[in-house]
């Protein structure tokens, strides 16, 4: 048994080198498909951002600045929704836009639109719990600044945005990675129809249930180097800001 | 607006009393200066004063304002301004849009109130990288703006070397030449006299003595001012 | 400054204009959505198969993948417009249900059994596959099955009560159930060195074979039936009848039957055409 063990590991490293190799392969082959995938998966997931963002930074600000019974439980369910598995929230979805389903007479089931509207709803707690936190603290400085200059809560929640911008940004890129990330729900509520609704995540799983682990992998290395690009964007221009305004 | 009445007045946190009855008249036209120890409720007091904290019972009255938000005529400078993450302009603009004023107009007021201040230069800027004295500058600049009747400053100069706070006191000097009420805290008696026309003597959350300024180092009535005065640290 | 804000201005719309792009790009096209299984998706029989429907009639068909009895579930509700599955009772039953309108057969292709060279349970090279499971079972040699409730788990549960074995017996010890797909489970006995059922379609496109070989295969009783039903509009107003049916009515004329017969990996037809007309 033990004798075996370097041949197993030497057969890892290989499959190793091949996931780079067709990694590699994928992007100077500069493949048609390769890249409507791609642009699919940042569309849904960057609209789904977008989308979230809108709906949970003004959420999460409004939590940070009010003050109202159930405020508390507000946070310990949005914190707890941070964690909700992805496959829950396209199976609710599904149920959701399913045509037997209250919202089936949209049809928007396996579309680009029903992806969307699950990776909202996975990311905009995450969004909006961790901008809530963010924005408290900010306004624990900014609290009677903002009062004495005659801010009220709506005004406050908004300068509080825009003042903690780059933190935010970092928050938003974090739902953004989620979201370009997960499989389980795309999966369920866009059916990974091929041309249709097929992205990055469900072409991997696709790829590693036809056992072709070598190709599952260069697609995850793509992956992971387009997040890392958005990232590294973010940071330069967080960096850059942060010199400028302090 | 003025005076103000602050009758009985007092203020708890989490139980813990701070300010202990208070009640006095405070005039127009004059200087104030709240004095005292640290840890002796000035800035308490001034928050209550601003309407910042609700006092826990009594009341604070503006007497001499007819009708309207009394908000509206009061600003206030605090020890350590908070800048906005925005230019030094948009600072002061910020204030001015709040109070209902329209972008062009507050943008010409603030130039305006950026030059007295000496900021015009600066006006660009990022508020957030301009010195510690700069910062105090625009944050009066920011108040002043606003055109209060009140304008309140907490220890203004705190934490400023000896020329940014020759600057700052340069400025309340033309603040209250044009017609706005000062007052203020701290802690620094050369400033209390060069700034002060009368003083709040605050110790222990109550008031101590209410003079002019000329008497209260002079001939202090209390045994606690006459300490404070001659460098004794009764309260630590 | 003010350009500064200009710039964050127009970014933020060009991101919305991204979301609304995300959204429908198919409004123009004509298309159905069959519900189908893994099996016909992972061989890449629809994708040699549809380009020529699309090309004739103009429809595109939108394929979601899943486990015969997903697929059925998803007629069942109103998701798809066609059912292309492999589980004949259960067909029946989906048809008698009144979800859909008629069963049409289209093809077979069959299962094979697969399991490690070193063959522990020594069934390679029968012909008998109820034989091959009463040895596996004897030998309590591992074997992964796929526990999904699909098609080829179904057809899989009925050899063993045929060879008289309850697996679950095995559960945990030698028979293990991957509740997942036919490309995961072949994952699992290619790791394991473990014997598999599997629709000869997805192992011979299959990559990661280790040292997987087919031991058992021929025998009548593994030969795997495709029907194809369209869901019926009577339970589903929405049902895209007429470009359904114009689906249907191809795959089973003589020219989409030639066509499933050209679907070749290597020197191997994956799926031979039956359909009665």
């Amino acid at each position: 048994m033990i004798g075996d063990l370097p041949i197993y590991a030497m057969h890892c490293m290989t499959s190793l080198w091949e996931a780079l190799a067709a990694a590699w392969g994928l992007i100077a082959g500069f493949d048609a498909t390769l890249a409507q995938i791609v642009g699919l998966s940042l569309q849904v997931s960057l609209s789904a951002v977008l989308i979230a963002a809108c709906i949970g930074l003004p959420l999460g600000a409004a939590i940070a600045v009010e003050r109202f019974p159930g405020r508390q439980t507000l946070i310990v369910l949005l914190n707890a929704l941070m964690g909700l598995p992805p496959v829950v929230v396209g199976l609710l979805v599904y149920l959701l836009l399913s045509r037997a389903g209250p919202l089936g007479s949209l049809g928007i089931l396996f579309t680009p639109a029903a992806m969307v509207i699950a990776q909202t709803v996975l990311i905009t707690p995450i969004i909006a719990a961790l901008s809530r936190q963010t924005i408290e603290d900010a306004w624990r400085e900014y609290d009677e600044q903002l009062r004495s200059l005659g801010a009220r809560r709506l005004n406050a929640a908004m300068t509080l945005i825009w003042d903690t911008r780059f933190s935010l940004l970092t928050i938003v890129l974090a739902g953004f990675g989620r979201a370009a990330a997960e499989v389980g729900a795309v999966m369920i509520v866009g059916g990974n129809i091929d041309g249709v609704t097929r992205v990055m995540t469900t072409t991997i799983a696709l790829e590693t249930s036809k056992g072709d682990l070598p190709l599952a992998l260069g697609l995850g290395i793509i992956l992971i180097g387009l997040v890392l690009l958005l990232n590294m964007a973010a940071a330069l221009i967080r960096e850059a800001a942060q010199r400028r305004y302090g | 607006m003025l005076p103000l009445l602050l009758e009985q007045l007092t203020f708890a946190a989490g139980g813990t009393p701070i300010i202990k009855g208070i009640s006095a008249r405070i005039e127009a036209g004059l200087r104030t200066v709240i004095l005292g120890p640290n840890g002796a409720g000035k800035s308490v007091l001034m928050r209550l004063c601003h309407g910042l904290l609700r006092p826990t019972s009594g009341r604070v009255v503006w007497s001499g304002l007819r009708s309207g938000d009394p908000r509206r005529h009061q600003a206030m400078v605090f020890q350590r301004p908070v800048m906005l993450r925005r230019s030094a302009l948009a600072n002061v603009v910020y204030g001015l849009k709040l109070a209902g004023k329209s972008q062009r107009e507050s943008e010409l007021r603030a130039m305006d109130v950026l030059e007295v201040v000496g900021l015009e230069e600066h006006a660009r800027r990022p508020a957030r990288v301009l010195s510690g004295g700069e910062q105090q500058r625009l944050a009066l600049a920011r108040a002043w703006a606003l055109g209060p009747d009140v304008l309140f400053l907490d220890e203004p100069t705190a934490n400023l070397d000896p020329a940014s706070t020759q600057d700052i006191e340069n400025i309340i000097q033309a603040i209250h030449a044009s017609g706005t009420k000062i007052i203020m805290t701290t802690h620094n008696l050369g400033q209390a006299r060069r700034l002060g026309d009368e003083i709040l003597f605050i110790g222990g959350g109550r008031l101590l003595e209410h003079a002019p300024v000329d008497r209260f180092f002079r001939e202090p009535a209390s045994s606690e001012a006459a300490a404070f005065i001659k460098g004794e640290l009764p309260w630590h | 400054m003010a350009l500064k804000t200009n710039a964050i201005r127009g970014v933020l719309l060009g991101l919305a204009m991204l979301g609304m792009l995300a959204a429908p790009a198919s409004a123009q096209q004509k298309f159905i959505t069959v519900a189908s299984t893994t099996s016909t998706e992972q061989s890449g029989l629809f994708k040699h198969l549809l380009p020529v429907f699309e090309k004739k009639t103009g429809i595109q068909v939108r394929v979601v993948a899943l486990g015969t009895g997903q697929a059925l579930d998803m007629g069942r509700r109103g998701d798809a417009d066609v059912v292309f599955v492999h589980d004949k009772v259960a067909e029946e039953k989906f048809v008698a249900e009144g979800f859909g309108v008629q069963r049409f057969e289209v093809m077979y292709n069959d299962f094979v059994l697969v399991g490690p060279k070193a063959d522990p349970a020594k069934v390679a090279g029968g012909k008998d596959i109820v034989d091959a499971y009463k040895k596996i079972a004897a030998a309590g040699a591992p074997f992964v099955s796929r526990g999904d409730k699909s098609g080829t788990h179904a057809a899989e549960l009925r050899l063993w009560k045929a060879a008289g074995v309850d697996p679950s017996g095995g559960k945990g010890g030698w028979y293990r159930e991957t509740g997942s797909g036919m490309g995961p489970t072949l994952n699992t006995a290619s790791g394991m060195n473990a014997y598999a059922f599997t629709d000869r379609g997805t192992w011979l496109s299959f990559k990661n074979r280790g040292d997987l070989v087919i031991v058992v295969e021929g025998d009548q009783r593994l030969f795997n039936q495709y029907g194809v039903m369209l869901v019926n509009p009577a339970k589903h107003a929405h049902v895209k009848k007429d470009q359904g049916q114009a689906f249907i009515d191809w795959v089973i004329s003589p020219e989409g039957q030639k066509t499933i017969a050209g679907y070749k990996i290597g020197a191997d037809q994956l799926f031979f055409p039956n359909a009665k007309r």
